[in-house]
């Protein structure tokens, strides 16, 4: 008897007493943490390394290719006295600034001019989207070709209108030059606003809009007090993405300017750039680019609490 | 909204911004197109009108694949954006479905962080990956790029699916549970198989930006042979200051072409990516 009943005794105690291995990896924290453990670990490796390395280097004397030498805070100490610095920063506040602006008011126009009724609809939206896929470097250059200073087509067609010859130089003024890389960046980055927009507008009920011409309400004020209001979260989700990535631009500039004339369009991305591959001054790169790091927290924090808040 | 207008207001209103747009985002790669089909004595002539084409040929396109290696980058540009691309999809998934579909101390925080790594932009980290990559010997190969590009992709991955799965009714894990599959088996057999529209929107994404990545290829790839197409356009046809224009106009155009294709078959998958992130939170 006692034989028998030992071995249904055992069955009926086992997953009590010693949890086999699979129950125990279907428990939800323990799955969790397994299947994000390769990502996490990459990330860590890939991400967490380099950024905590990289305030490290900013922090030392390093000459490319020999070993560094700590010396605190010399390098950004020697960055405040660089009056390139300085212009590399105010260049950055008036590229991410203005292009913001004119990405914000352009897209809210594309995003209303395409949200009426008209044939080949789709077509023309992934038409108007062309310029934010192509790859940026390939459409810079096409763009620096149309603002060549000897053959810019620009420039034709203005002489073409009565402007005199040679026709204004884009590239070679600072001002100019300045003007272009904001122009570019908001031919790129406007179909992103203006999608994003047109996808916030087909959300508004149109009993809204009855109800305020109803009240009264003319075109300017259906959009002020109607869309206006229900965009905002769009449109402040959308500025705050495309702040950071302006801020940090580099492929633009360093295709169209270099950064010149005189530095006059080097941001710091491509300054960074500069000092760190060009002169290979590592530390002193790394510390230009870390210069970037309190603006950028300050809106990868605003972006995240305001994603938490909504999710 | 538009109605009852007569058909030139309508023209004013509806197609004259409509195609106002539709110049300026198109007029630079018109004059991409009719620049790479110009021969050199017509792109250079002043006297002229620049808007038409005389005179087509491909001689340009030729001298393109016959001089450079542009086959070559644009097979290299391929590689590395799918192999990313299916990297940082696997990974992505792994992040993002324990923390859309399972209750676990500290998801929250593990979601904001994939949020916040999603926003470092590249130029924070360039220098200190120049000198971990040099340190691990894969300056000049692809798997240098191929490692990199997931930093910027699995996140976004990531953000993008954790979204997407959350839309996914949660019933059929659950019968599926109740009928004693394991998580794993859930996940991979029942989920995962309801989520294609997600994988192709954030496959897309992850593909074009692979395609569009400029500042880390530039940096580690400074051989030919390993180039892609962005670095080896920029650095290889502009030679000191003289600029083939036309061979320069076709490469830019053929280079953009295998993005707009993949994107034209799937534009609506496409918009879901980059509307979902904004209008869904």
């Amino acid at each position: 008897m006692a034989i028998r009943s030992e071995p249904i005794v055992a069955v009926a105690r086992r997953p009590r007493r010693a949890p086999s291995l699979s129950a125990w990896l279907d428990r939800g924290p323990v799955f969790s943490w397994l299947m994000m453990a390769p990502p996490i670990l990459f990330l860590l490796a890939f991400v967490g390394y380099p950024f905590c390395y990289g305030i490290l280097l900013s922090l030392e004397h390093r000459p490319v290719a020999q070993p560094g030498s700590f010396v605190g805070l010399a390098n950004f100490v020697t960055d405040l006295h660089d009056p390139v610095f300085w212009r590399v920063a105010m260049n950055t506040f008036i590229y991410t600034g203005v292009a913001t602006v004119l990405k914000m008011v352009g897209g809210l126009g594309l995003a209303l001019a395409m949200n009426q009724q008209f044939r080949f609809k789709n077509l023309v939206r992934a038409l108007l989207l062309l310029p934010f896929i192509v790859p940026t470097v390939l459409s810079t250059v096409a763009w620096m070709w149309m603002l060549d200073p000897a053959f810019s087509v620009v420039n034709r067609l203005l002489i073409a209108l009565g402007v005199p010859r040679p026709g204004p130089s884009w590239l070679g003024n600072p001002v100019l030059a300045m003007i272009s890389i904001i122009v570019i960046n908001t031919w790129r980055g406007l179909p992103f606003y203006g999608i994003t927009l047109l996808a916030g507008l087909q959300t508004v009920p149109t009993e809204l809009y009855e109800a305020a011409t109803i009240d009264g309400a003319g075109g300017w004020h259906r959009f002020r007090y109607v869309t206006l209001p229900l965009l905002r979260p769009i449109i402040m989700i959308v500025t705050l993405f495309s702040v950071i990535f302006t801020f940090a631009d580099f492929q633009l500039v360093y295709v169209l300017t270099h950064g010149g004339p005189q530095n006059a369009t080097h941001l710091f991305a491509t300054y960074a750039f500069d000092i760190a591959m060009g002169g290979g001054q590592l530390g002193l790169g790394a510390s230009v680019a870390l210069a970037m790091l309190p603006a950028l927290a300050l809106l990868i924090v605003a972006i995240t609490i305001y994603l938490r808040k909504k999710t | 909204m538009i109605t009852g207008y007569g058909p030139i207001q309508r023209t004013v209103r509806v197609w004259l911004p409509v195609v106002f747009f539709l110049f300026v985002a198109l007029f630079p790669f018109y004059w991409m197109a009719i620049t790479s089909l110009k021969a050199n004595s017509e792109l250079y002539n002043t006297h002229n009108m620049p808007l038409l084409l005389m005179h087509p040929t491909l001689k340009h396109y030729i001298d393109l694949f016959n001089s450079t290696h542009f086959l070559l980058w644009t097979w290299n540009t391929m590689l590395v954006a799918v192999i990313s691309t299916a990297i940082s999809l696997v990974l992505g998934i792994m992040l993002a479905y324990p923390l859309a579909r399972i209750n676990f101390p500290g998801a929250g925080l593990i979601a904001i962080a994939v949020a916040a790594i999603y926003l470092v932009p590249q130029p924070l980290l360039f220098i200190p990956l120049a000198d971990i990559i040099n340190r691990l010997d894969l300056g000049n190969t692809l798997t240098a790029v191929i490692l990199t590009y997931p930093t910027m992709l699995v996140p976004f991955c990531a953000w993008l699916l954790l979204g997407y799965f959350k839309t996914v009714p949660l019933e059929l894990e659950e019968a599926a549970r109740i009928d004693g599959a394991s998580r794993l088996q859930t996940m991979r057999r029942i989920f995962l198989p309801l989520c294609t529209p997600g994988f192709i929107s954030a496959g897309i994404f992850a593909f074009t930006l692979a395609q569009n990545e400029f500042l880390y290829a530039l940096i580690f790839l400074t051989k030919t042979e390993v180039r892609t197409v962005p670095v080896g356009v920029i650095s290889e046809l502009i030679r000191g200051d003289v600029f083939y224009w036309g061979q320069l106009m076709a490469a830019a155009l053929l280079g953009s072409v295998p993005v707009a294709i993949i994107y034209s078959f799937f534009v609506e998958h496409y918009v879901a990516g980059l509307t979902s992130g904004a209008v869904k939170g």
